[in-house]
């Protein structure tokens, strides 16, 4: 039996999204479902953990609590370490938990673009994640996501739910393994966060100058559910394109997303956050740090505002290192009621030379000057990152190369 | 040590310094005096060499060597170090780094940050939501970690409360007794400052050994700090203009 939903999907696989370079499905191949998985990530192959590291992913189930491999279109290794959560492939997930249906694609509509039309065609598998209600989960939470071969397409499909009073923590780390000179990802994300609940979700993006990037996420959010997002992305990608969204559906919710990223040459990055504030005494902020040293930037951001008393703000900043860089920063703003507060700030271009000589007058040469100036541009941006994350991404940061001169 | 010969110099299109002459000798203080807009910050701006402060004609030694128009870090290799009337905010830097690295790694942030009192601000942003006094406190903390050995302090005191200004009056004083690092400086000739103040406070803790007064983008005359400091008290800074005419060369600017 063919479902409306089906149907509406099979309409939808030639629909363009309506931001980002239009991809060509066809191009790539269907990434391999049957990999040969792994009993835990200590035993995955050398190569493979230092692509994992990269990404903020500790190749190791010590101090964590859940940890999930997607290689391709293969879970290849799934396993809930603590307690107070569920981490297991959605397919399965889709089996224990008859309710889930009452969750899956129901953030995310089926139809909104090809992206989503062929992971929901094609019955895409990723992570399922649940913290049990009033569950203090202290350990994070890792999926990774690779890929692994040549002119794969890989396709996920992620459910999240914060069951009601639950916290925890989750990082995923995407990236490809060195060699694989195109690919193609769709990630298709939906959360539901429950009454009271509170989810720290940190992205780190290392995919490589080689692939495109078309995740699709909806963070839907109940009475006084608290979402901290964040995003960092240094490394290149071919285009990625993204638009995550925080449905905020009950009273005095909280969101905040921090991105930062830096565009290299050839890479086109067009990213954005928005969140909804449907209900009264909700509060959201949106902030990007990007930095361009010979790529596109294209910086959205929207809030809009349909319940009084909301407190909102949004934030788009970004530094052109290049002559060829391009910084475009798209801030909007919509309020449907009155009684709201909203604020927006954008600033792009060029370094400030004041800064740059001054830091020279201390002894820094002119090179170092403009990274000591980036990093703590970028900083900014992710001093809301969970502490056992930020080591490697200093790191990263120190080795990012900024000159873009 | 440094000679500054004719200096003219454009801020902004505009010309601010006029023909300037002055010198400040190895182990002298020098105490720079003038009204409110006279082109003593342009002055010291111009010798650390940032790039808004054109040269347009005239030229600045340190040490017989032309620094003119060399680079800012390469003038800070050879020992000038400034404390900036305005200094920029630098966001996302925090203060802890920044003196690490003007230490070049061999001081200890916390414990510099302790003897100005400075320990709460290691971890905030350079400058960001900083008040006037602690702009003050934390240019000098750079300075000790930077170990400079012309040191160009522009209103040192200025907004710095009672007790922080015996602080940093001494810090003023350590570093210039200190043991000298830089090339071309010899040991027993000793540090040197050109210090800009209004009030001369700062020469309670630092000996001026020689002062300067500038009027409209220009030295106007010069003589020992404190005599001065007491003639412009008296006389306010009509006496500029008087000392002025006495210069032929700056005749035709009035
Ligand atoms: N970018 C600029 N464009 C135009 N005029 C400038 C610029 N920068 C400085 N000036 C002018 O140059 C003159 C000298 O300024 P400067 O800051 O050197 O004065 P100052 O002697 O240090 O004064 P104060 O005692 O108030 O600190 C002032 O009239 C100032 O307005
Ligand atoms: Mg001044």
């Amino acid at each position: 039996m063919v479902t409306d939903e089906e149907n509406r999907a099979k309409g939808a696989l030639k629909k363009a999204a309506k931001f980002g370079e239009d991809i060509d499905l066809d191009e790539y191949d269907e990434g391999s479902r049957e990999l040969s998985t792994s009993g835990s990530f200590e035993d995955l192959s050398k190569d493979t953990q230092r692509t994992m590291l990269d990404t903020g992913i500790m190749p190791t189930a010590q101090g964590k609590s859940g940890n999930f491999l997607l290689m391709d279109n293969t879970v290849v290794h799934s396993a809930t370490m603590g307690t107070g959560v569920e981490l297991m492939p959605l397919s399965q997930a889709m089996k224990v938990h008859d309710w889930l249906k009452d969750y899956v694609w129901k953030a995310v509509q089926p139809d909104t673009d090809k992206y989503t039309a062929e992971t929901y065609l094609e019955k895409a598998d990723g992570y399922f994640i649940r913290a049990l209600p009033g569950a203090k989960v202290q350990l994070p939470v890792q999926t990774c996501l690779l890929l692994k071969n040549r002119n794969t397409k890989q396709f996920v499909h992620n459910v999240l739910i914060a069951e009601e009073g639950s916290e925890f923590e989750v990082v995923t780390g995407c990236a490809t393994s060195k060699g694989v000179e195109k690919g193609l990802h769709m990630g298709i994300s939906e959360f539901f966060l429950k009454k009271d609940s509170k989810l720290t979700f940190t992205m780190i993006h290392n995919w490589s100058e080689f692939i495109g990037v078309r995740p699709r996420t909806i963070v839907q959010m109940d009475e006084g559910a608290a979402y901290i997002n964040n995003y960092v992305a240094l490394k290149p990608v071919k285009t990625i394109q993204m638009y995550p969204t925080a449905n905020m559906n009950g009273k005095n919710g909280v969101c905040r997303f921090s991105s930062v990223a830096v565009a290299h040459p050839g890479s086109v990055m067009d990213l954005g956050s928005r969140a909804i504030l449907n209900a009264p005494g909700c509060r959201a902020e949106l902030i990007s740090r990007t930095i361009t040293t010979g790529g596109t930037v294209i910086a959205r951001g929207q809030l809009i505002g349909n319940a009084p008393g909301i407190k909102a703000h949004l934030e788009c900043k970004g530094l052109i290192l290049n002559d060829k860089g391009v910084q475009i920063a798209i801030p909007e703003l919509e309020a449907r009621v009155p009684d709201v507060e909203m604020t927006h700030e954008a600033a792009v271009g060029k370094i400030a030379q004041d800064q740059v000589e001054y830091l020279m007058s201390r002894g820094l040469s002119e090179e170092e000057a403009v990274g000591m100036i980036v990093r703590g541009f970028l900083d900014v941006g992710i001093r809301g990152i969970p502490e056992h994350l930020k080591a490697e991404i200093d790191k990263t940061l120190q080795e990012t190369d900024v000159r873009g001169m | 040590m440094l000679e500054i010969k004719n200096l003219t110099v454009e801020v902004g299109g505009k010309e601010i310094l006029h023909d300037l002459s002055l010198s400040v000798k190895a182990g002298y203080t020098t105490v720079l005096f003038g009204p409110n807009g006279s082109g003593k910050s342009t002055l010291l701006m111009t010798i650390m060499g940032f790039s808004e402060y054109k040269v347009k004609n005239g030229s600045i030694l340190l040490n017989g060597e032309d620094i003119t128009h060399m680079p800012v870090n390469e003038r800070a290799k050879r020992g000038i170090g400034m404390m900036m009337q305005r200094p920029p905010n630098l966001t996302g830097v925090r203060l802890k780094d920044l003196v690490r690295i003007a230490g070049k790694g061999e001081v200890d942030p916390a414990v510099l940050a302790e003897g100005l009192d400075m320990t709460r601000f290691l971890e905030r942003d350079v400058n960001v939501g900083f008040s006037g006094g602690e702009i003050k406190r934390s240019e000098i903390l750079q300075l000790e970690a930077q170990k400079p050995c012309l040191l160009l302090l522009d209103e040192p005191e200025s907004g710095v409360d009672m007790v922080s200004i015996e602080k940093l009056g001494l810090k003023v004083h350590d570093i210039l007794q200190g043991q000298s690092h830089c090339a071309g400086w010899r040991e027993k000739s000793g540090k040197a400052a050109l210090i800009i103040t209004h009030t001369g406070q700062i020469l309670d803790y630092v000996e001026g050994d020689r002062g300067y007064v500038m009027c409209d983008g220009t030295v106007a005359c010069s003589g020992n700090p404190r005599e001065l400091l007491a003639e412009i008290r008296k006389m306010g800074y009509n006496e500029c203009i008087r000392c002025k005419l006495k210069r032929p060369n700056v005749v035709e600017n009035l």
